[in-house]
């Protein structure tokens, strides 16, 4: 009934783009038809059994076009999204999931060498972040969590930027409207607001831009995260809620957050919710592309669920062995989403030797090149901290800035005779 | 000339003050609970959505963490919205963005993140209300760096310190003296305003210094009326704005008074006055003839209505530490 009453619903925007639209109702439809299923099963069983039964009956509901084996399996909703992908774009989609997976391990044995103080991890959860971050179009903008390095890679934020605020020579500081990235958001899920009130402006602004905000299993539980959800409907902002439900959030399990699926949340906001494969890049890829011009249509928010995996640590700083088995970690190796790709790169006849061998080249170079950007670093000057407290200027910052110039110089004698 | 000047009560000074900034700059935006159709509880923004349009002004789901955080994406995308918070204590869902997110996001991009953002809270007692709408929260947002905290006392002020915090690239806090809301006062558009964080000696004296800003400006120039009828000449200071704090004008006064009160309705542990204090003590030490008092609510809970009048500071509650500052 939502779906049907937020796609009745005007555009508030030029009424560009229709192509497609009636594939889109039905995709959505049939989704939440099928959502509603599910919900109907696990409510009954969340009643009245326990959390391992609830998890032992739900065998996840998810779009996907690759299975684990590297087989294309169709898909009528979602297939036309990803219908003109060549192999050359497919070849694309590897090279970017495997040089993330470089950078991303690369950045944590800087953190073992010291060189970085924390490193969050996105091992696993490539496919979530290449797939839909290749969905976008470059005037379309990011509110990421601070482990989105792989949609970071894809909006041609310099991996070496991610960097500084995990070595401590920076809160972030890169310029977000550089490439329509904004800032790590570090409290969990603070962000969604921010990408639904850039949405509402874009609305104004009458263009056909969309947003996307990236938050994951644990943030569901904020309140942050349901208020963006009722400011997004109300306002039909063009937004899509990316949820990566890697499963744990730190060592909480997703059982922890909820007990519906995530997906099915964006039901009572009145708007779809799809759960996709999070390890399955073209799903990803195609899903978030459907998000996305529902936004575009002036249609309003939607709610993507990448199903996925988080491999590693929460950080550098975690020990997984305390609140998780191992067998768990195997079995969703066997889904990784490098290998499930390149399985079917080479099912297809879409590489050779030459392409796998180029990019592990490139791969060792991104390696070296981060590694050697890491080390060159520079601690920032003592008096950075009184920079950029405010915009126009502050008489108590100046005041305290003197002083510590003063107290700073009080020095200098000592350091010259020696 | 004096056509420009026009005599009206502060709430409608700040919906004049809203009115003009929304003519001139298409960028603002007036956002919060039932500031459209209504024109705000205490109806600041009354008629502006009739004549600005729902666009512009904009009625916002009942979520004060999610009218801050869309205002901080709405200014990101180029926007400056002006948003209300109903009551004082009602900013407490949006702290989180509010400290979090809107304070610090400047200074986390390294400067190329501007949020011109107002946030507009009503505050303070005097009107009789049940619990969370008579709150005074100012210390627990000065204590944050990045935000700026101003408070109008009078409705000229209002006008223009509301037009000047909108045009602030920083965000701003702007308390606004509910009980005053219906007091009347100057108006001149035409007028160049003094700086937005400057302090302004609004009666002169030679015997003592009465700081405050917001609510109990008026209470501090009927304490200093009732004290000159006793032959005490004090002078009375309206701070205008919390952070930053026109410390040098403080200064200035007390090294020519050589006595300081510090009045606000906030609770005094922790409150502004104890940082007044602090660094006038150590401006001022050898021009002091008295330590500097405190005159503001207590470390309770604000009481229920009946009992305000004893919580609130008042003008034998001032006059009392006036006489102690003098004894000295």
């Amino acid at each position: 009934m939502t779906v049907e009453s937020t796609a009745a619903r005007k555009s508030r925007r030029s009424a560009g783009g229709k192509a497609g639209a009636t594939g889109t109702e039905t995709a959505a439809g049939t989704t939440r038809a099928a959502a509603a299923k599910a919900t109907g099963t696990k409510r009954t069983s969340a009643t009245r059994t326990t959390r391992a039964t609830a998890k032992k009956g739900a065998e996840p509901q998810l779009v996907q076009l690759l299975t684990p084996e590297g087989k294309r399996v169709k898909n009528a909703e979602y297939d036309p999204y990803v219908a003109g992908v060549t192999p050359e774009e497919l070849r694309g989609l590897y090279r970017d999931m495997v040089l993330t997976r470089r950078f991303d391990a690369e950045a944590t044995s800087l953190q073992r060498q010291g060189e970085l103080g924390l490193w969050a991890s996105l091992l696993g959860q490539e496919a979530a972040q290449i797939g839909s971050g290749r969905a976008l179009r470059d005037d379309d903008y990011v509110f990421p969590t601070y482990r989105e390095h792989g949609v970071a890679w894809c909006r041609g934020v310099d991996p070496t930027n991610l960097l500084g605020m995990f070595r401590g020579v920076n809160n972030g500081g890169w310029d977000p409207n550089s490439n329509n990235f904004h800032l790590y958001t570090i409290v969990i899920g603070s962000q969604t607001l921010h990408a639904t009130g850039y949405a509402m402006g874009v609305a104004k602004d009458g263009t056909d831009s969309a947003v996307i905000a990236y938050f994951g299993d644990g943030a569901s539980s904020q309140g942050d995260v349901a208020e963006s959800f009722t400011f997004s409907a109300v306002y039909n902002a063009p937004v899509v809620f990316f949820c990566q439900n890697n499963q744990w959030a730190i060592s909480e399990p997703t059982e922890k957050q909820t007990r519906v699926p995530l997906y099915q949340r964006a039901q009572g906001y009145g708007f779809p919710g799809v759960r996709v494969d999070g390890n399955d890049v073209l799903a990803c890829l195609a899903v978030t592309k459907w998000a996305l011009e529902r936004a575009r249509r002036g249609e309003g928010p939607t709610l993507v669920e990448a199903y996925t995996y988080r491999m590693g640590a929460h950080t550098t700083s975690d020990d997984p062995t305390r609140y998780r088995h191992d067998d768990e970690r195997v079995a969703w190796e066997a889904k990784d989403p490098i290998l499930r790709l390149r399985r079917h790169l080479e099912a297809s006849n879409h590489t050779d030797e030459g392409f796998f061998a180029e990019l592990e080249a490139e791969s060792e170079a991104l390696g070296r090149r981060v590694r050697e950007a890491v080390r060159a670093m520079p601690d920032p000057d003592h008096f950075a901290i009184f920079e950029n407290v405010y915009a126009d200027g502050h008489a108590l910052v100046d005041e305290e800035r003197a002083q510590f110039a003063a107290y700073q110089a009080s020095f200098a004698d000592s350091d010259g005779g020696n | 000339m004096a056509e420009t000047i026009k005599t009206m009560a502060l709430a409608k000074a700040i919906n004049e003050s809203l009115r003009r900034a929304l003519e001139s700059d298409p960028k603002v935006l007036i956002m919060g609970e039932d500031v459209g159709k209504l024109g705000g509880v205490f109806r600041v923004t009354d008629g502006l959505q009739k004549d600005f349009g729902e666009s512009r002004v904009i009625d916002t789901p009942l979520a004060e963490s999610g009218i801050v955080g869309t205002a901080i994406g709405l200014a990101l995308r180029g926007y400056r919205p002006v948003v209300e918070i109903q009551f004082d204590g009602f900013v407490f869902p949006a702290y989180d963005q509010i400290v979090t997110q809107l304070a610090k996001m400047h200074a986390r991009s390294l400067g190329k993140v501007k949020l011109p953002v107002v946030v507009r809270i009503p505050y303070g007692g005097g009107i009789g209300a049940v619990e969370h709408h008579s709150e005074s929260p100012e210390s627990l947002f000065a204590h944050v760096a990045g935000l700026k905290i101003v408070s109008p006392s009078n409705a000229g002020d209002a006008y223009w310190m509301m037009q000047q915090a909108i045009q602030s690239d920083d965000p701003v806090i702007f308390f606004e003296p509910k009980r005053r809301y219906w007091d009347k006062g100057e108006v001149n558009a035409e007028a160049i305003p003094g700086p937005l964080h400057k302090a302004q000696v609004v009666r002169e004296g030679t015997d003592l210094t009465l700081v405050a800003y917001g609510p109990m400006v008026k209470l501090c120039q009927e304490v200093a009326a009732a004290a000159a009828e006793e032959g005490k000449n004090l002078e009375v200071l309206d701070l205008r704005s919390v952070s930053p704090l026109d410390f040098d004008s403080i200064q200035a006064s007390v090294e020519k008074t050589r006595r300081l009160v510090v009045v606000h309705e906030a609770p005094v542990f922790f409150g502004s006055g104890a940082e007044i204090a602090a660094r006038i003590t150590e401006r001022c030490f050898y021009h002091l003839e008295a330590p500097v008092l405190r005159v503001g609510g207590y470390h309770a809970p604000y009481p229920p209505a009946r009992l305000e009048e004893e919580y609130l500071p008042g003008l034998d509650r001032v006059l009392d530490a006036v006489d102690r500052a003098l004894a000295y």
